[in-house]
C-alpha cells in the first residue's frame, strides 16, 4: 500500500501505517514527520523523502528504507530489525540499541551508536559509509559499529571523544589514520584479517544495499576499538 | 606498614550472661562482625565490620546484643567534625569518589516538620471517617478544561488516559538490581492488592512480574535498560526517569558484581558487565527534545498510557516543571534531596538539590500562575515519612506522593545506609542469594499493603477533622496548613501563613 504523506502530520500518518493490514507499506513524500514505524513489528515500510526524528524508535523487527535523508535519533531503543538510509542521518543514530542493523549510505552525526548494548542473541549492528561526528560510541556496552569512510580516504572518519564512557563491544573504523585523542577506558589497535572476520557479514550487507565491493572495502586498513577493561569504573568509589 | 586511621563506627555490646552461643548473629551477619572461638568457647566481635543494621539484635534470641555508637573521639572540633575527618583519611588512602546510599542524614531543616494542620472546632464540623464516607481515591493525568455534553446528556470529552489510585500513595522507582527480587515482589504484590502503583526502576521488568502489569509504572532511563515494546506495553504508566533527588544531575551505576543471572536478564545485559546509566538522556537538551521522547513513548504503546517525567528538586523547578507541563508529559514527578538512593557520591546526596517542601510549593504555584496546572499532575518524593507529611504535601498542592524509604523500612530496612555494599542483611539491597531469601514476599507484601493502609486511614481522619471528605477539596488547599518557626521568606515560598495568623 501506498500512503501519501504529503500535508499529513505525523499523528495521522503513523497511525494509517499501524492500522494498515499490508506488510509492505510505501510512504511518499515524506517531509520529516516524525516517528515513522515507532514500535512497529512484523512490516516493510519504505519511505520517500525525507522522515523526521524518532524513525523507526523501539523497532520490533520491521524493515525501514528510507530512499532519502534520515534525521535524529534512528532506531532510538530499537530492539530488531533493521534501517537501510540511502542518505545521510543525523546525530544520537542507534541511541542504546539492543539488537537488529542499521546501515547509513552516507555521514551520520553526533553520538552514533550511543549506549549500544547486547544480550545473548541480541546484538546490534550499525555501518556507516561515509563519516561520523564526535562521541562515536559513547557509553557503548555491545555491539558493533562500523565506519568505512567512503569518501575520506585522506582522514580519519571519525569525530573526538570516540569511544568515551565505552565498557562493550565493538567500533571498527576503515582509515589509514588513527584515531585521535582517544579516551583512556578505550583501546585501538589494528584490526587483524581474524578481526575482520567478525564485521564481514555488515560490510557485505552494506555493500549489496549501496551498491559497493565489500571485498574491496574489507582488504583496506582498519582501526579496532575496545573498551581496555571489564569493570572500568570500579576504582572510581570508596564506601563512605 | 601504614597505619589503618579507621576507627569503627559502632561498638557490640553483648551480654556475656544472656549470651547462649546459639552463634545465631555469626550466621546472620553478612559483614561477619561476630565469630565464635572454639578455643575460648566464646562469642566474639569485631566492630570494624558493624554498619548498625540491627540484624543481629533483632535476631538474638536473649537479646544478649545491642549496638551502639563507638564513643572513641577524636578532639573536639566545631569545624573539623569526626566524620568530615574521618572522610578525608577515606580519601586520602583510596583516591576515590566517597559512596553512600540512602537519603541526605544532614541536619536541613525539615519543613514538613515546620509546618501545621488545621482542624473544624464548632463551625463546619469535622467528619468521622469510620461513619461517614471518605474519597481518598485519586486520578493521575492532565483533567480537561473544561466538559461538553451529547444532546443526549452523554458526556462529549475526550479524556487522556489517566491512572487510579485507591489512595494517593506510591512506591518509587527501586530498580531490580539495587533491590532485590523478593523486595520487588513484595512491592508489586502488595501495589495489586492495594489499587496503587509500584515503579520498576531503570532496571527492566522481571518476566514473572508482567502479571503485575496493570499496577505498575515501568521506567524509561538514560541507560534504557530493559526496555522494549512488551515492557512498555505491560505498564500502566511509562515514566522518563530525567533526575533523582539524591543524585540531582548525575546517572547510575550498577556495577558488575550485582549483575548476576537473573538482573542480567532483566536488564538485557551481560552478566558482571558495569550498567551505565548516563548523567543526561543524550537525546533531551530542551524541552523540545524531552517532547519528543513524550510523544515518541506515546506512539510507540498508540496514546494508551500517561507518560511520568520524573525530576530532581532543584533551584530553577518551577521553570522546568512548567517545561515539562508543556512537552506533553501527563505527570510530573519531583524528587527532593532527601530522596533515597541505592548508591551516590556522597558529596552529591548531601549537597545538591532543594528540599521538596519548597519545590512543590513553587511549581504548584507557577503552574496555577501559568493557568496550565489541570495539564499535570504532580507526585512529590523524598522524603515522605508518615501520612501526616501525605497530607500537607496534598495541601501544599501535590496530587499524590511517591514512598521509598518508608516502604523499605516496612520490609524490615532499619537506615544503615550501606546499600551499596550489596550485603544487606535483611534481603532488599542484595542480589546474594543466601541473603535474598530472609526477605518472605509473602510477609513483605503483607507489612506494605499494613503500612498503607493505616496511613490512609490516618488521611481520612485528618481530612475529617478538617471538615474535608474528598481529597480533592484538600488538594492545594494551603489555608489547611500554618507554619511554625519559618521566616517570612519561608512563609512567601510555601504559600501559607504563620501559626496563630
Amino acid at each position: 500500500m501506498v500512503i501519501n504523506a504529503n500535508e499529513v502530520g505525523y499523528f495521522d500518518l503513523n497511525k494509517k501505517i499501524v492500522e494498515c493490514p499490508d506488510e509492505d507499506i510505501t510512504v511518499t513524500n515524506a517531509m520529516g514527520q516524525r516517528y515513522i514505524g515507532c514500535g512497529v513489528a512484523g512490516k516493510k515500510i519504505t519511505v520517500e523523502g525525507t522522515p523526521g526524528n524518532a524513525l523507526g524508535a523501539y523497532l520490533d523487527g520491521s524493515r525501514i528504507i528510507v530512499h532519502g535523508n534520515g534525521q535524529d535519533a534512528i532506531g532510538d531503543t530499537m530492539n530488531n530489525g533493521e534501517i537501510i538510509i540511502h542518505g545521510s542521518c543525523g546525530d544520537t543514530t542507534g541511541y542504546a540499541m539492543r539488537s537488529g542493523k542499521i546501515f547509513v549510505k552516507g555521514n551520520a552525526g553526533y553520538r552514533v551508536g550511543i549506549h549500544m548494548k547486547e544480550y545473548h542473541e541480541y546484538f546490534p549492528k550499525i555501518v556507516i559509509g561515509g563519516k561520523v561526528g564526535d562521541f562515536l560510541g559513547e557509553y557503548q556496552a555491545g555491539g558493533i559499529i562500523v565506519v568505512l569512510g567512503i569518501g575520506y580516504e585522506d582522514e580519519c572518519p571519525v569525530g573526538s571523544f570516540v569511544g568515551t564512557g565505552m565498557h562493550g563491544g565493538y567500533i571498527f573504523i576503515r582509515s589509514e589514520h588513527e584515531p585521535k585523542g582517544l579516551p583512556v577506558q578505550v583501546c585501538c589497535e589494528k584490526a587483524t584479517d581474524e578481526d575482520k572476520k567478525k564485521i564481514a557479514e555488515y560490510v557485505e550487507e552494506f555493500s549489496v544495499n549501496f551498491g559497493y565491493n565489500s571485498e574491496e572495502l574489507l582488504s583496506g586498513n582498519f582501526y579496532k576499538l575496545t573498551p581496555n577493561t571489564a569493570s572500568p569504573y570500579k576504582q572510581l568509589y570508596t564506601h563512605n | 606498614m601504614a597505619l589503618n586511621y579507621f576507627q569503627p563506627l559502632f561498638e557490640v555490646i553483648r551480654d556475656k550472661d544472656r549470651c547462649i552461643k546459639c552463634q545465631a548473629c555469626a550466621r546472620q551477619c553478612s559483614n561477619e562482625v561476630h565469630k565464635y572461638d572454639a578455643e575460648l568457647d566464646m562469642m566474639i566481635s569485631d566492630s570494624q565490620t558493624c554498619v548498625d543494621c540491627q540484624r543481629c539484635v533483632t535476631i538474638c534470641p536473649t537479646r544478649a546484643l545491642k549496638i551502639t555508637e563507638n564513643n572513641n573521639q577524636f578532639r573536639t572540633n566545631a569545624n573539623w567534625s569526626q566524620q568530615t575527618m574521618t572522610e578525608v583519611y577515606r580519601q586520602a588512602e583510596s583516591g576515590g569518589v566517597l559512596l553512600s546510599s540512602m537519603g541526605n542524614p544532614k541536619p536541613y531543616p525539615v519543613y514538613w516538620d515546620k509546618i501545621l494542620l488545621n482542624a473544624s472546632q464548632v463551625t463546619n464540623p469535622p467528619i468521622d471517617p469510620l461513619r461517614e464516607p471518605m474519597e481518598s481515591r485519586v486520578f493521575l493525568g492532565k483533567k480537561p478544561r473544561n466538559v461538553s455534553f451529547n444532546e443526549d446528556g452523554s458526556v462529549n470529552t475526550k479524556v487522556t488516559p489517566t491512572l487510579e489510585l485507591s489512595t494517593p500513595i506510591m512506591f518509587s522507582a527501586m530498580s531490580y538490581g539495587s533491590i532485590s527480587r523478593n523486595a520487588h515482589e513484595s512491592l508489586a504484590r502488595a501495589a495489586t492488592e492495594l489499587g496503587i502503583y509500584y515503579n520498576t526502576g531503570e532496571g527492566g521488568l522481571h518476566k514473572d512480574f508482567y502479571q503485575y502489569g496493570p499496577n505498575t509504572i515501568v521506567q524509561v532511563a538514560s541507560g534504557r535498560f530493559g526496555v522494549f515494546k512488551d515492557y512498555l506495553e505491560t505498564g500502566a504508566a511509562i515514566e522518563i526517569k530525567m533526575g533523582q533527588g539524591a543524585k540531582p544531575g548525575i546517572g547510575g551505576h550498577l556495577p558488575g558484581q550485582k549483575i548476576l543471572e537473573d538482573v542480567s536478564r532483566t536488564r538485557m545485559i551481560p552478566m558482571g558487565t558495569d550498567a551505565i546509566s548516563p548523567a543526561p538522556h543524550h537525546d533531551i537538551y530542551s524541552i523540545e527534545d524531552l517532547r519528543q521522547l513524550v510523544y515518541s513513548l506515546k506512539e510507540a504503546t498508540e496514546y494508551k498510557k500517561p507518560v511520568i517525567v520524573k525530576i530532581a528538586a532543584v533551584h530553577n523547578v518551577a521553570a522546568i516543571a512548567s517545561g515539562i507541563a508543556r512537552s506533553g508529559a501527563d505527570i510530573i514527578a519531583i524528587d527532593g534531596y532527601r530522596g533515597g538512593t541505592g548508591a551516590a557520591p556522597t558529596r552529591i546526596r548531601d549537597n545538591v538539590g532543594i528540599p521538596i517542601e519548597l519545590a512543590l510549593a513553587s511549581v504548584d504555584q507557577r503552574l496555577r500562575d501559568e493557568g496550565i496546572r489541570n495539564e499535570v499532575s504532580v507526585v512529590v518524593a523524598g522524603s515522605i515519612r508518615s501520612s501526616s507529611d501525605v497530607v500537607k504535601a496534598i495541601a501544599l498542592g501535590a496530587d499524590a506522593v511517591y514512598i521509598g524509604t518508608a516502604a523499605l523500612l516496612a520490609l524490615g530496612c532499619h537506615l544503615c545506609r550501606t546499600c551499596h555494599t550489596g550485603k544487606c542483611n535483611w534481603g532488599i539491597a542484595t542480589q546474594r542469594d543466601d541473603l535474598v531469601k530472609r526477605l518472605n514476599p509473602e510477609i513483605g507484601y503483607k507489612r506494605l499493603v499494613n503500612l498503607v493502609h493505616a496511613w490512609d486511614h490516618e488521611i481520612k481522619e485528618m481530612m475529617g477533622g478538617m471538615g474535608i471528605n474528598s481529597i480533592e477539596a484538600l488538594r492545594g488547599n494551603r489555608l489547611m496548613l500554618r507554619g511554625i518557626g519559618l521566616t517570612d521568606k519561608e512563609l512567601e515560598i510555601l504559600g501559607i501563613q504563620h501559626a496563630g495568623q
